[in-house]
């Protein structure tokens, strides 16, 4: 997709910077010249959106860290302290501690846009895992983010975390003992999860750069799941079409994160809290933030051991290894898919799997937050069987024997087509618009 | 400059495999100290050293929860009844099969001393709650009964109990975390 370099220096200071270092280059074939299809729609400005909430992440969060006492005498009324004394403080906070909130709405939104549209079928292998890599990061920085206020839910969630590792055979307890240096959740693990915490953000950083480039080698996907084979009439230029839209999209987000903000700061967060955290009494109900209750339902869901007849899996195990299954699934996508057909606007049947995924995720959620009795431990058993029965058994079987819609020969042509179901004029460019089955 | 070949290797050959060698040792030596700074300190350690208890004061069905190595531990002072209820079960039915017994002092049967977080995920169970009367932990519910075994629920292994000497009739000294 990326063509030779059409960027010319206008100036003398230009050509003599671009000889040297052709920065400017970059930033004009990336951000300016940049072919894109013409058909995306608002589901594509979610990356950007990604790309600000990170930027604003790191921003108020390199704030916070100069109030901030990473102790566990001290944090919790460092925390007041920003939340009373210092200016603005209470504001900064919010906005980070929502802003994580958001920063995970977007990347699920971004996500299912993917799956649905089949961003991860080749050629975007790499590009889609280097998401997975992006997320995982990301749910690495929110956990050790939370901590850090060592509230009861600080502790306790750090608590009930670590304590996965300790299922892992023979090495368990003694990889639990290195990330607490200690023997349970102290100072010392507050310390580095504050180190880590301000890690990881430039990290992941690293990797949405990579993200992007793989993303300017392959070109963007778009809502046909058709490869652009006209740059001339398929696309429109990144600049002004993708950055105007995008910060169309990124204004109406800010929006919504400013009402959280603003408006209801502690609904996404617990009141619990609010408590300094205590290691003699753990709270009644531990639930993570809303963002890990899907992940949270699939730990919990293993109640049982499981009989491999060579081995038993205890069921401490079976649920961590069901978790981060749950997760590693993701990476293998794009070989478990094994449609040719890109979008699911052409795969009727996969639209209503897809959908039937989504609300089993909904469901997954709503059971995280639930307590761990009957009947929602059955059901989370039910949920989970079902989240993986879609990557493991649909998306396999369903390229087999789903018939797809007829594909347009092109963008240029699926647009057409939509104009004049609109009613608008007939464009004679649409005319040998012959759909074709090819995927 | 001309230059000789050695058919068992020059002095570039040998330059190649001291300089790997040496970044290779040189490498995993440097690599130690940083993982192995994520252990606990020589202060943690040393802050973890046996810790005695007085027991005089716990009446005859309550429990108190000490906190040692930053951890909490359940010192239980049973009732007959629970002491009963403890012995009378059939071990074969356990998970984690242990006699009451053996979770015991001899002698000292009406104290029980266990670690108090879940074998699960680490929350503290509430005590005299739950299907057996022993604990229930809120976060994952895992109910244990009177001997701290663990009946129903996710948790693998009974609370395991600490290393502990009786220095006299009501007075314990801790000295260990329980063998894994």
């Amino acid at each position: 997709m990326q063509g030779h370099s059409h960027y010319v220096p206008k100036t003398g200071i230009g050509k003599w910077f671009d000889a040297r270092l052709p920065l400017p280059r970059l930033v004009y074939d990336s951000f300016i010249a940049y072919p894109v299809p013409k058909n995306l729609n608002y589901f594509w400005t979610f990356g950007g959106i990604l790309s600000v909430m990170l930027v604003a992440q790191i921003i108020t969060g390199v704030v916070l860290a100069m109030h901030y006492t990473a102790h566990v005498d001290l944090a919790f009324n460092s925390i007041e302290k920003i939340m009373r004394d210092v200016n603005y403080g209470w504001m900064i906070r919010y906005l980070h501690a929502n802003g994580a909130s958001m920063f995970f709405v977007a990347v699920y939104v971004h996500m299912l846009r993917g799956l649905y549209y089949g961003s991860y079928k080749a050629p975007r292998e790499i590009l889609w895992i280097l998401g997975v890599i992006i997320y995982l990061l990301m749910m690495a920085t929110a956990f050790m983010g939370y901590v850090l206020p060592w509230g009861q839910m600080s502790l306790w969630g750090a608590v009930v975390i670590t304590n996965l590792f300790s299922a892992i055979p023979v090495v368990g307890p003694t990889i639990v003992e290195f990330l607490w240096g200690g023997y349970s959740v102290d100072n010392p693990t507050l310390n580095r999860f504050f180190s880590l915490h301000y890690l990881l953000p430039f990290m992941i950083a690293g990797v949405v750069a990579l993200h992007v480039w793989a993303l300017h080698v392959t070109g963007q996907n778009n809502p046909t799941g058709v490869e652009v084979k006209d740059i001339k009439k398929d696309t429109v230029p990144f600049t002004p079409y993708a950055t105007i839209k995008d910060a169309f999209g990124i204004i109406c987000f800010f929006i919504l994160f400013a009402w959280f903000a603003f408006f209801q700061p502690n609904y996404l967060g617990h009141a619990v809290n609010y408590v300094p955290g205590d290691p003699l009494v753990t709270p009644a109900h531990i639930v993570p933030e809303w963002y890990f209750l899907p992940f949270y339902a699939i730990l919990r869901a293993i109640t049982f051991d499981i009989n491999l007849i060579v081995f038993v899996i205890p069921s401490k195990l079976g649920g961590v290894l069901a978790m981060f299954a749950a997760i590693a699934v993701l990476a293998f996508l794009p070989w478990l898919d094994t449609s040719k057909v890109k979008s699911t606007a052409y795969r009727p049947l996969h639209k209503q799997f897809f959908w039937a995924f989504v609300v089993v995720c909904v469901m997954l959620g709503w059971l995280g937050s639930k307590p761990a009795e009957y009947p929602y431990t059955v059901l989370s058993l039910i949920f989970t069987g079902l989240y993986f029965a879609y990557f493991l058994l649909v998306l396999p079987l369903l390229g087999l024997f789903e018939t797809p819609k007829a594909l347009p020969a092109s963008i240029a042509d699926a647009v057409l087509e939509q104009e004049r179901k609109k009613g608008g004029a007939p464009v004679t460019a649409g005319a040998n618009a012959a759909p074709q089955t090819k995927g | 400059m001309a230059s000789v070949q050695h058919a068992e290797g020059d002095r570039r050959d040998f330059l190649f495999l001291a300089t790997g060698a040496a970044a290779a040792v040189g490498g995993a030596a440097v690599v130690w100290p940083f993982i192995s700074q994520l252990a606990p300190d020589a202060a943690t350690v040393a802050a973890g050293a046996p810790v005695e208890l007085d027991l005089s004061s716990i009446a005859a069905g309550a429990q108190i929860k000490i906190l040692w190595r930053g951890k909490p531990y359940f010192v239980r002072n049973r009732t007959e009844a629970e002491i009963k209820a403890a012995q009378d079960v059939d071990i074969s039915t356990l998970r984690d099969p242990e006699t009451d017994a053996h979770r015991v002092k001899e002698g000292h049967a009406k104290w029980l001393i266990t670690a108090a977080n879940c074998t699960h995920l680490g929350c503290v169970p509430l005590g005299n709650q739950g299907d057996y009367g022993g604990w229930f932990c809120p976060c994952h519910g895992s109910h244990f009964d009177t001997s701290g075994r663990i009946r129903k629920g996710p948790a693998p292994k009974n609370l395991p109990v600490p290393q502990y000497t009786f220095v006299s009739e009501t007075r314990i000294r801790i000295t260990g975390a329980a063998a894994a």
